[in-house]
């Protein structure tokens, strides 16, 4: 006996729809469970994990903040995911993002320099991202080589430069030799929303990286080349759209968007650039790329519920001493559970007797 | 928008105020993390440090942890602290330097103590161990015990506190073995027990036969173990991860520190101050010395406490550079704690290259 997949030629519209949230409601009682087992209370944990952030406008704020990086470089990596090319070295570009950025703060620290500052280093973070996602886009249109592997190793060579950085020619010459630099000017530093918020600038662009990505990926030509790239290679290919092409339009879009949110994180977050500068947006993306099912306005939900596992997570530490490893160990459930109803509802789990080999005879 | 982010705000203040009130009767003592308190080193011996406070002051007190918070990401979690009404909040590692005092400077009533930093603030005092007094002696049991003549050393970041340890790891191996050569790893983590662990095993592989560590798992002091070399526990005694090749191990003791703190706190009279305990103030200590002859465990005893009465100085004046210049003597006898806080340069005799 076996279980077998078989693709349903009609998914139903209504199930693609309630999926994930009957995948959150299931994610939530099989975190009710391992807390219960844990001998907490399930209903106090969903207190504090989701209706008191949800309730609080402090941390509603810093859910937005938390989110904005993670929606910023998964609306980017929507884009190759759906060209299903595999950018898995967000993280890098978003690292490089923050290096070239910087280098305007840096030059212009301590100078009168004014408006085009921040500007300048938006772009420069921008343009880093690409430059930096565009190697695996070459050697994957080139040569052909794995743009899994070359993203992802291209991560640590980003990190290793920052750490150089940081620790060389960048470091703060007042601050006893630690590892960081100066910290930037104000005319460095992304405006913030409110008056001793910390909301800034940068999440205005979120959102709007979120509206394009709707209008390009759903209404034109390129949007619907991606998507037949994705979905059916030899149909694009014979519809002659360059693959080429296409491979360094999704990598710089993805790098640049993850650049961006790079420099937006250092400019209106940390404020100088450190050895780590990062708690692993440029993976954590790639999960809620997916928890939003590559469409753009789900990525910006997925980023928020993320988001909030995150401050939940620590409030419930506080209160109710729950280990930061349920933190993780609920993230993990949740995107079990999320891919786990995208693929019921586009296959049919069929319990097969006998092995496949008779099967295989019987359908011969 | 805007003003409706203002009036949130307000609400979320007065929410806070009315919250602060109620819990008033407890104070509340909050402390950040960096790693998992299952470290078996650096978080875990704070989280024993927090422990000391809730049996020391029993019901006069609550406490709470965050662990493992990114130090790019520590802002929220310091200030999720300061808002649900803890009013001594420590933060447990150096990059959490600007985002503690970030935070400070919006809760002006709650205290802040910063672990290792070098900046103050009105309600943010700095406290810090003299870990290389430790480091020291460590230094000459491993010359003694080693028989390659060469000795190994995992570090976290090439950071001062890192590397005034290293330095007085190798002198005191050099003061009993003037021959003794030293090999550097850096793992670029506190606390990654797989990388820790592959880089006590590069050093291993070159040939090194005693291993110590400046990062906080016992994976270093284990990979040692397996291969029957001796090695030290790092900020908590570890003998149980290495009971037949630990040879001792610098304990953190913050229970005393935090206690006292503590208790300021309770009186009234905290003081945003700098503290930097060594051996002599029992915030260094020795764990016990075990898998070694007497001879070597006597001299162990000796320096320790020539460092505790104030005999010895790691950093005795003259201190040469590795090319060979002496550095600028401004303590008087030892090199000044400025100096050895901000150190950034190896000593004669360490052939690697510290990354610059």
């Amino acid at each position: 006996m076996r279980i077998e997949l078989q693709q349903r030629t009609a998914p139903s519209a209504i199930a693609r729809l309630l999926a994930p949230v009957l995948a959150l409601a299931a994610a939530f009682l099989l975190g009710g469970i391992v807390i219960a087992a844990m001998g907490r209370s399930p209903l106090a944990a969903l207190d504090v994990y989701v209706l008191q952030p949800l309730s609080d406008p402090w941390a509603l704020q810093e859910m937005v903040v938390k989110a904005t990086p993670l929606v910023l470089i998964a609306i980017g990596l929507s884009f190759c995911f759906r060209a299903n090319l595999w950018n898995i070295g967000a993280e890098g570009q978003f690292v490089v993002g923050a290096i070239c950025g910087s280098t305007v703060a840096l030059a212009t620290h301590g100078t009168a320099a004014g408006a085009w500052v921040l500007p300048a280093m938006l772009l420069l973070g921008t343009l880093g991202g690409m430059a930096w996602a565009g190697v695996p886009a070459f050697l994957r249109a080139r040569f052909g080589v794995s743009e899994i592997l070359t993203s992802l190793m291209l991560v640590y060579v980003a990190e290793l430069i920052l750490d150089y950085l940081v620790r060389g020619p960048w470091r703060d010459p007042k601050g006893f030799n630690f590892p960081q630099s100066v910290t930037f000017d104000e005319a460095a530093t992304l405006p913030f929303l409110t008056d001793g918020g910390r909301l800034h600038v940068g999440i205005l662009m979120a959102l709007v990286a979120v509206i394009v990505a709707f209008v390009v990926m759903g209404h034109t030509i390129f949007g619907y080349r991606l998507r037949v790239t994705g979905e059916a290679p030899r149909a694009a290919r014979f519809s002659g759209f360059s693959e080429p092409r296409t491979t360094f339009i999704v990598f710089a879009i993805s790098g640049g968007l993850a650049g961006l949110a790079g420099i937006v994180e250092v400019a209106g977050q940390i404020g100088q650039l450190k050895p780590s500068i990062s708690p692993g947006y440029g993976f954590t993306a790639i999960i809620v790329a997916f928890l939003g099912r590559l469409n753009p306005f789900g990525i910006l939900l997925a980023g928020l519920v993320m988001a909030l596992t995150f401050i939940g997570g620590e409030a419930a530490q506080i209160t109710l001493r729950l280990p930061f490893d349920l933190t993780r160990t609920f993230q993990g459930i949740l995107l079990f559970c999320v891919l786990g109803a995208d693929a019921l509802v586009t296959y049919r789990v069929r319990l097969v007797r006998g092995t496949p080999a008779q099967a295989a005879g019987r359908a011969a | 928008m805007k003003r409706l982010f203002t009036h949130l705000l307000a609400t979320a203040a007065m929410a806070l105020v009315a919250g602060a009130a109620s819990a008033q009767d407890k104070l509340k003592v909050g402390f950040i993390y960096v790693g998992p308190v299952g470290d078996h080193g650096w978080s875990y011996q704070h989280d024993v440090g927090r422990k000391a406070i809730e049996k020391a002051l029993g019901d006069k007190v609550e406490t709470s942890y965050v662990e493992s918070v990114p130090e790019a990401d520590s802002e929220r979690a310091i200030e999720q602290l300061a808002r649900t009404g803890h009013k001594l909040i420590f933060t447990t590692s150096f990059g959490y330097m600007e985002p503690t005092l970030k935070v400070a400077k919006k809760y002006p009533g709650v205290k802040f103590e910063h672990a290792t930093g070098i900046k103050r603030a009105d309600n943010v005092s700095t406290y810090a161990a003299k870990f290389h007094e430790g480091r020291y002696v460590i230094g000459q049991i491993a010359a003694r015990m080693s028989k390659t003549g060469v000795i190994g050393y995992v570090g976290a970041y090439p950071i001062p506190e890192v590397v005034a340890g290293i330095n007085a790891y190798f002198l005191g191996a050099q003061s009993v073995r003037p021959d003794i050569k030293i090999k550097v790893v850096w793992a670029n983590s506190w606390y990654d027990p797989g990388k820790e662990a592959d880089a006590a095993k590069a050093l291993l592989d070159q040939g090194v036969d005693v291993m110590a560590q400046h990062t906080d798992s016992p994976a270093p002091l284990q990979a040692a173990e397996a291969r029957g070399h001796f090695g030290f526990g790092q900020a908590s005694d570890m003998i149980r991860f290495a009971p037949k090749t630990q040879l001792t191990a610098i304990v953190d003791n913050w229970n005393d520190y935090y206690v006292a703190r503590t208790k300021a706190v309770l009186d009234g009279t905290w003081k945003s101050e700098d503290t930097w305990g060594g051996l002599d103030s029992g915030m260094v200590k020795m764990a016990p010395y075990t898998n070694m002859p007497d001879d070597v465990k006597k001299m162990a005893e000796e320096t320790e406490e020539a460092i505790r009465s104030g005999k010895l100085n790691p950093f005795k004046c003259p201190v040469f550079r590795q090319d060979g210049s002496e550095v600028e003597c401004k303590g008087g006898a030892a090199l000044s704690d400025e100096q050895v806080l901000g150190m950034n340069f190896y000593v004669k005799g360490i052939e690697d290259k510290l990354p610059q």
